[in-house]
């Protein structure tokens, strides 16, 4: 094995298990709005009694993205040195302005966020919320960003002032908006919603089967399903779609792998399930004829790029990506399906509440959301090889050439006991609060009484004022 | 170019943002043993910091960036050239983490006490490691013309990095001490302020060893010094301010206390920083291979686009960190949201 290998072996292990974080929050989160919208609104107190079930489970999720993404930030220095040398001018200052306008603005309200239940008004809580929600958006735009240009790089001219090649920035416009960059950020946060909103739909399902908290547990189901089917819908339709045809403009060798096209032709087939041998050059399994021409070029006999176009040593792993690639889209297919099931027992008398398969398939909702999305980042990485920066910097040429194949060993084994045990740790936490469930009603009263607008906050004296400032 | 130089003052202050920030938090996390005797007390150093410690260790992860950004060959050297104590680093990060988390949500005594020493363990590890990390930096490293370097952990634990490494532990517990009078209340506060006078000592007496060794064993620092001599007003001023720091805590007033040790610390770092400039990583092997402001920093370009970004940005980032400041202020209570 070699040290390239294990590099990008550690670098996906740590990366997708900080991906299994972020989209919890960006989802959780804009369900946490919608409460707090709600709780504004009606005044009912069951809305804050939802919050303040929910923002503990954000603060725990939360922590574990925070605990996970650090590693991201340190491992283009640690492990892939070349390409942080190579990129820094462009990829380095995008993640800067991550820091500065997202991650400071999630960190600074965090506190007020979590610990706004018995401190804050409705108003002033939603507010901090809302804070904290767009900082994680923002952060995801601008990562994305960074990887969209890794995908598409433009907008830089590659000069050598010494220390071997680099890329440098010609416009900074260009570097923001390149062409794979809105469609991947639209499908990136329709997928985040999908696991936040699954998240609230499993856990809402867990207590309907238990007969536990019924009705705030018949609350959340009828916020997070709408959300859930809406934008399900959208993310194969429109997001999902789209991001195909921006693949097959921008880089046809990797819908080729994705759908194990090898001859150019028109026509092309879509496969829903099957196997294909790079050897043979071959694909077999269940397909739908004429639909990736339709697809990529709104009409059924465009004609689609195949692998034969790309030197043999410039493919990827094509059955793997092929494989991983299916998975996302069955698995969005399914969603669709069970979202607009659950609607429909739902719209008709309100069955959906007895229907106990159904809930269980409710509960498991989240698994396959996160199992989309893990595989959906996996079709796009896995397709850019042996690319880092798509036919600009091959991976080869990116990872750090002295860190030795025993440090990266070591590195990847204590990655893998750390997390196992945190997750297992985190898991059994998150299982417990669930056990325990929502806490009782808040009185009204109690809540009036907290600041609810910045004036407030500002006179609010601190309560016990001993010490001489 | 003065863009360049420019950056590394801004860089040098983002460093500061973070160990006068996170410095404090982990200061709480070393000496909470020390002081606090039960389970309340150590719910209150926790929930000090409870609402801020997030927004804290950004600033590390801003500097990361902005290095990145600014000094992508530094980012890539040092990074890479660390590579296990990064390692180790990350590792300690993350338990302290999880630890501040996860304490309280289980009521069972032996739970607490496994993640209270968590958090203890790794803050003192964070502390030391980027301690020595400095230490190897002012040092000097191995690189190479490619500007690789590979120093396995053992070469990193030398005498003088071990001695920043302590410097920095009796610093950021002296600040982390002086931090928590604001915070703590009753005997707590007593025990917290009959620390502050023994932790000043020590590190009086490891700052000055620090200090002697450093112009003794760096012709870069005493040249710098001797070329500047203004720059003498950074350790200077350091020493006026942590004597003020100690005056103000006997005088009760707290919150002055806490401003005069940040500042030193600013100072302290300021003071390396014209030891150093104009080269950040400093090469063993032979000096043509320094890591310098002008030949390891990103191109105008870059730099001025980044220029822009903290122009925008930094005004909110310090907004919001007053408000959040200002709104958390005071001595800590309990409630059942606390951690
Ligand atoms: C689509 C969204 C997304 C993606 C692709 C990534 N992250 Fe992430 N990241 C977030 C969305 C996010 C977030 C939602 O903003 C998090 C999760 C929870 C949190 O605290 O912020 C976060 C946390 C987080 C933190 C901790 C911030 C803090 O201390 O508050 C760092 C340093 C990174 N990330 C860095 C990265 C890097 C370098 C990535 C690329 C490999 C990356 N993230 C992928
Ligand atoms: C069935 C409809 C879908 C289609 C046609 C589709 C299409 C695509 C394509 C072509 C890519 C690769 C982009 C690249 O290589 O640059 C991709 C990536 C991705 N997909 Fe999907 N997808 C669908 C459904 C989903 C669902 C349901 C989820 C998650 C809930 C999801 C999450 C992702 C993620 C997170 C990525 C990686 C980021 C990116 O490159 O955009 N996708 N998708
Ligand atoms: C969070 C979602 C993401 C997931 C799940 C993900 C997944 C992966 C995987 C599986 C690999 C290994 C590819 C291979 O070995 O064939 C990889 C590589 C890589 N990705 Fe991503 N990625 C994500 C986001 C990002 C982002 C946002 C960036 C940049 C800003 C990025 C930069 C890289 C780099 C530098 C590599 C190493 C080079 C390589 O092996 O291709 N990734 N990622």
């Amino acid at each position: 094995m070699s040290v390239e290998l294990l590099h990008r072996i550690q670098f996906a292990l740590t990366v997708t298990f900080h991906f299994i974080f972020p989209p919890l929050s960006l989802g959780v989160g804009l369900i946490l709005i919608i409460f707090g919208i709600r709780a504004v609104r009606t005044k009912d107190p069951k809305w804050r009694q939802l919050s303040t079930f929910w923002v503990k489970i954000y603060g725990l999720i939360f922590a574990m993205g925070i605990a996970t993404g650090i590693v991201q930030e340190f491992e283009f220095g640690t492990n892939w040195s070349q390409y942080s040398r190579f990129v820094g001018n462009i990829f380095g200052s995008l993640l800067a302005a991550e820091g500065i306008f997202a991650f400071m603005l999630e960190g600074g309200f965090l506190g007020l966020m979590l610990f706004g239940g018995t401190r804050l008004g409705n108003r002033m809580w939603l507010f901090a919320t809302t804070m904290v929600v767009t900082g994680a958006t923002f952060s995801a735009t601008w990562i994305v960003m960074a990887n969209s240009w890794m995908q598409t790089p433009q907008g830089f001219e590659i000069r050598d002032v010494g220390q071997g090649p680099q890329a440098f920035m010609t416009s900074f416009q260009d570097v923001v908006f390149t062409p794979s960059f809105i469609p991947r950020i639209l499908h990136v946060i329709a997928a985040c919603w999908m696991v936040g909103s699954s998240l609230v739909l499993s856990v809402g399902a867990y207590y309907l089967l238990k007969k536990r908290h019924v009705e705030l547990a018949k609350t959340m189901i009828r916020v997070a399903l709408p959300v859930f089917t809406v934008v399900a819908l959208l993310q194969v339709a429109v997001f999902g779609a789209n991001q195909a045809t921006e693949v097959a403009t921008n880089q046809p060798a990797k819908l080729a792998a994705m759908e194990g096209l090898y001859q150019t032709e028109s026509c092309a087939p879509m496969f829903l399930l099957g196997w294909t041998n790079p050897d043979e050059e071959k694909t077999t399994g269940i397909h739908i004829p004429c639909l990736l021409s339709f697809l990529t070029d709104k009409s059924f006999d465009g004609t689609v790029t195949g692998l034969e176009a790309t030197p043999r040593e410039d493919w990827p792993n094509t059955n793997l990506v092929f494989q991983v690639y299916h998975i996302m889209i069955n698995l969005g297919m399914l969603f669709i399906a069970i979202g607009l099931v659950a609607c429909g027992f739902w719209v008709w008398k309100r069955k959906i509440w007895n229907q106990r398969w159904l809930l269980w398939i409710l509960v498991s909702s989240v698994v396959l959301t996160e199992i989309a999305t893990a595989t959906g980042w996996w079709t796009a990485e896995f397709s850019r090889q042996p690319w880092i920066v798509w036919q600009v910097l091959k991976t080869t040429d990116a990872y750090s050439p002295n860190v030795s194949f025993g440090q990266v060993v070591f590195s990847i084994a204590m990655f893998i006991i750390l997390y196992i045990i945190v997750f297992v740790v985190f898991i059994r936490l998150l299982d417990r609060r669930i056990k325990e469930g929502p806490p009782p009603p808040v009185d009204e009263g109690d809540t009036a009484s907290l600041p609810d607008s910045f004036g407030e906050i500002f006179r609010r004296r601190s309560r016990v004022s001993s010490g001489g400032d | 170019m003065w863009l360049q130089t420019t950056w590394y003052v801004l860089y040098i202050a983002i460093i500061s943002g973070y160990v006068i920030l996170d410095g404090f938090d982990l200061g709480v996390g070393m000496i909470s043993p020390f002081i606090a005797h039960n389970d309340h007390d150590r719910r209150i150093l926790l929930n000090s910091i409870g609402p801020v410690w997030d927004g804290n260790e950004v600033w590390l992860v801003l500097g990361g960036g902005a290095l990145f950004a600014a000094f992508p060959l530094v980012y890539a050297s040092l990074f890479s050239g660390f590579y296990l104590a990064m390692m180790l680093v990350l590792l300690v990060l993350i338990m302290r983490t999880v630890a501040i988390e996860f304490r309280s949500k289980r009521p069972e005594a032996w739970w607490r006490s496994l993640w209270d020493w968590t958090f203890t363990i790794s803050s003192f590890g964070i502390t030391i490691l980027l301690g020595v990390a400095l230490g190897n930096v002012i040092r000097g490293i191995s690189l190479d013309q490619q500007g690789n370097m590979n120093v396995n952990l053992l070469d990193l634990l030398n005498p003088y990095s071990i001695t920043l490494g302590l410097v920095a532990v009796a610093m950021l517990c002296l600040h982390g001490a002086i931090f928590l009078t604001q915070k703590a209340e009753g005997a707590l506060l007593q025990r917290v302020k009959n620390l502050i006078p023994k932790l000043l000592i020590a590190f009086f007496v490891l700052m000055t060893v620090l200090i002697v060794w450093t112009l003794l064993r760096s012709e870069q620092f005493t040249q710098n010094f001797k070329d500047r001599p203004w720059t003498v007003v950074f350790p200077v001023l350091a020493f006026v301010a942590i004597v003020s720091a100690w005056r103000f805590v006997r005088r009760g007033a707290y919150l002055s206390a806490f401003l005069a040790s940040a500042t030193m610390i600013a100072l302290l770092l300021g003071a390396v920083a014209c030891g150093m400039y104009p080269a950040m990583l400093h090469s063993t092997t032979n000096s043509a291979y320094d890591l310098t402001v002008q030949n390891a920093s990103a191109a105008k370009e870059t730099l001025t686009v980044m220029f822009v970004i903290a122009l925008i940005g930094m005004p909110f980032v310090l907004l919001y960190t007053a408000g959040v400041y200002y709104f958390f202020r005071g001595k800590v209570e309990l409630d059942e949201e606390s951690y």
